[in-house]
């Protein structure tokens, strides 16, 4: 082949290459799009107030209510319980596999924590209903164990081997010195876990709860299946919930295109959004602290 | 007094929580085979569901993720690929990388529902394919996007930099140096992306739910434009949405395993082609 047409075909594939990074761009502004355009098409109808601080969701309703405080609140439940169970057990576990156990358990342990982590959510989700949610009920004297507690223990599950694999990582990278230092001053083993290594992968761990949070926020199917779907105002642990992703997913089979309820539910979806942006760049804001801190 | 005590709480904290994590895995996988294994037959994965959902087999099921998964590897691999070696071999460190690293990271992060609205309002409605196969799959595709382009990037980063110089030095273009060496030493790695990712698009339902997937399907020749059944929504609706739940339990549990299976399957071939290009190296 000719240089010329070998040049030829290079350019145009580096032109391909650079749309495919373009497109992802695209991709991104247009889900904003379509949440923006939605939420808009909403807030023509019901007032933005009323929307964030109502505290009832009744869109069957005569006249429909749009509040989506319930939901928000119970979304937050969730999270909060998954991550008091999610974030203890994490940061144990993974100090275990980082400083603790020998080469071959750690060879047995990754795989068992990736093996969690690829279990899909309506299996989860199944298992709440068949054997958590009867365990809760028996424990509590409920008819069904169907609770924000049952979706927290779930969750924590869920983001159990997210939180680990990124701590672990956050403690690894701890230089050496740090722990020698500790250890030549007389500090064992426990003391320098806790009053040197933890500290200083601090925002290590940090990023890996925000990833936890995040994932948490955003599960659908596990929350949808385990919390019972009432979408009464919460009342606690021990009542159901109806989180923003299952009132979306319940509700968006049902209602037909370009109603107010269904531009409704993307308003739910852009709040979304806005939840798991800020988690992440938060998150981000750690890791970078992190690796300035790596680096130094 | 303390002193005495810490051993304890040292390694009391330590091993109750890793305790507890192997605990979920063990419990998940007893509970599902334990009670799942008695309802796989041949006749469960060959045939299809009857007399109302409450007996027969998920043959179709099988089918629709498997073809649905199908599609999803068909739009994001190559997508995928493409943006990683731009990013990888092309970009230099301005603030247009910068964006698109960003974008990346965002929609990585996004919920998996996010996606379901996003395809609904793109390919089901704006694009006119209706709840269909394709829609759901391009869907997918999207979600699966971004960890593609994370794995086909760390893939390639790894790829040292003295090969692509050698092959240029011979008189290759960057796009040849790209095809012919840098490619074919990071398919391993590559692979292994893809496949994890495909394991992980393969047991999610929020996505697929608004986009195509529908409860039964008569005819389990799935077409392009038609609904189709999944597994992991066939999950769903058996555990929480039909009328005879009681009944139909041990095919749910039947459902579970079979989707848990598949998924694990997937996760393994990543494993063994991982394990198989290390010892190599």
């Amino acid at each position: 082949m000719q240089l010329a047409t070998r040049e030829k075909i290079d350019n145009a594939a580096k032109l391909l290459f650079r749309m495919t990074g373009l497109m992802v761009i695209a991709i991104l502004a247009g889900i904003l799009l379509m949440l923006l355009w939605n939420t808009a098409a909403f807030f023509l109808k019901v007032k933005p107030f009323d929307f964030i601080t109502g505290t009832q969701w009744n869109p069957s309703g005569s006249p429909a209510i749009y509040g989506m405080l319930p939901l928000l609140v119970s979304t937050s439940l969730v999270t909060f319980g998954a991550m008091c169970i999610a974030i203890p057990l994490g940061i144990g576990t993974a100090s275990f596999l980082s400083d603790y156990a020998g080469k071959k358990l750690k060879s047995i342990l990754k795989p068992a924590i990736e093996m969690l982590a690829s279990v899909p959510s309506v299996a989860i989700g199944f298992l709440g209903i068949v054997v958590l949610g009867p365990g809760i009920a028996g424990m509590t004297g409920q008819s069904n164990g169907l609770n924000a507690l049952n979706g927290a223990i779930l969750l924590a599950i869920m983001s159990l081997p997210t939180i680990i694999t990124v701590t672990q990582d956050a403690l690894e990278g701890v230089p050496n010195a740090y722990k020698e230092a500790s250890y030549s001053v007389g500090a064992n083993r426990w003391q320098t876990l806790i009053l040197v290594t933890i500290p200083a992968a601090a925002p290590g761990i940090l990023a890996a709860i925000m990833l936890g949070v995040g994932r948490a926020i955003g599960e659908t199917m596990t929350v949808l299946m385990a919390t019972g779907n009432v979408s009464a105002f919460p009342k606690g642990f021990f009542h159901s919930v109806r989180t923003m992703t299952a009132t979306i997913a319940i509700e968006m089979g049902e209602v037909p295109y370009q109603t107010t309820h269904y531009y409704g539910l993307f308003a739910i979806a852009a709040v979304l959004f806005l939840m798991t942006l800020l988690v992440n760049v938060v998150g981000e804001y750690f890791v970078n602290k992190y690796r300035k801190y790596q680096a130094a | 007094m303390i002193r005495k005590l810490t051993p304890v709480i040292e390694w009391g904290t330590l091993l109750l929580s890793t305790g507890l994590a192997c605990f979920f895995l063990a419990i998940i996988l007893w509970d599902l085979i334990s009670k799942g294994a008695p309802s796989l037959s041949w006749e469960f994965i060959s045939s299809s569901p009857t007399d109302g959902m409450t007996k027969g087999g998920i043959l179709p099921a099988i089918i629709g993720t498997v073809l649905l998964t199908f599609i999803t590897a068909l739009v994001a691999a190559p997508f995928g690929i493409c943006c990683a070696i731009y990013l990888n071999e092309y970009a230099v460190d301005n603030w247009l990388t910068r964006i698109i690293r960003a974008s990346i990271r965002n929609l990585a992060g996004l919920p998996s529902i996010i996606y379901g609205l996003f395809g609904l309002a793109l390919f089901v409605q704006g694009l006119q394919m209706g709840t269909s196969l394709l829609a759901a799959g391009l869907t997918l595709g999207l979600l699966s996007l971004p960890y593609i382009i994370i794995t086909t990037e760390e893939a390639l980063r790894r790829i040292p930099n003295r090969m692509r110089e050698a092959a240029l030095a011979v008189g290759a273009t960057q796009l040849e140096s790209i095809r012919d060496v840098v490619l074919p030493s990071a398919l391993p790695g590559i692979l292994t992306g893809l496949v994890l990712t495909l394991s992980r698009a393969a047991g999610e339902t929020a996505p697929i739910l608004f986009t195509g997937v529908a409860f039964y399907i008569n005819k389990p020749a799935a077409y392009l434009n038609q609904e189709f059944m999944a597994l992991p929504y066939h999950l769903y609706m058996l555990s929480t949405q039909h009328q005879a739940i009681e009944q139909v339990r041990p095919l749910a549990y039947g459902t579970a395993l079979v989707l848990i299976i598949v998924v694990f399957f997937l996760n393994l071939s990543a494993f063994y082609i991982r394990y198989q290009h290390s010892k190599h190296e």
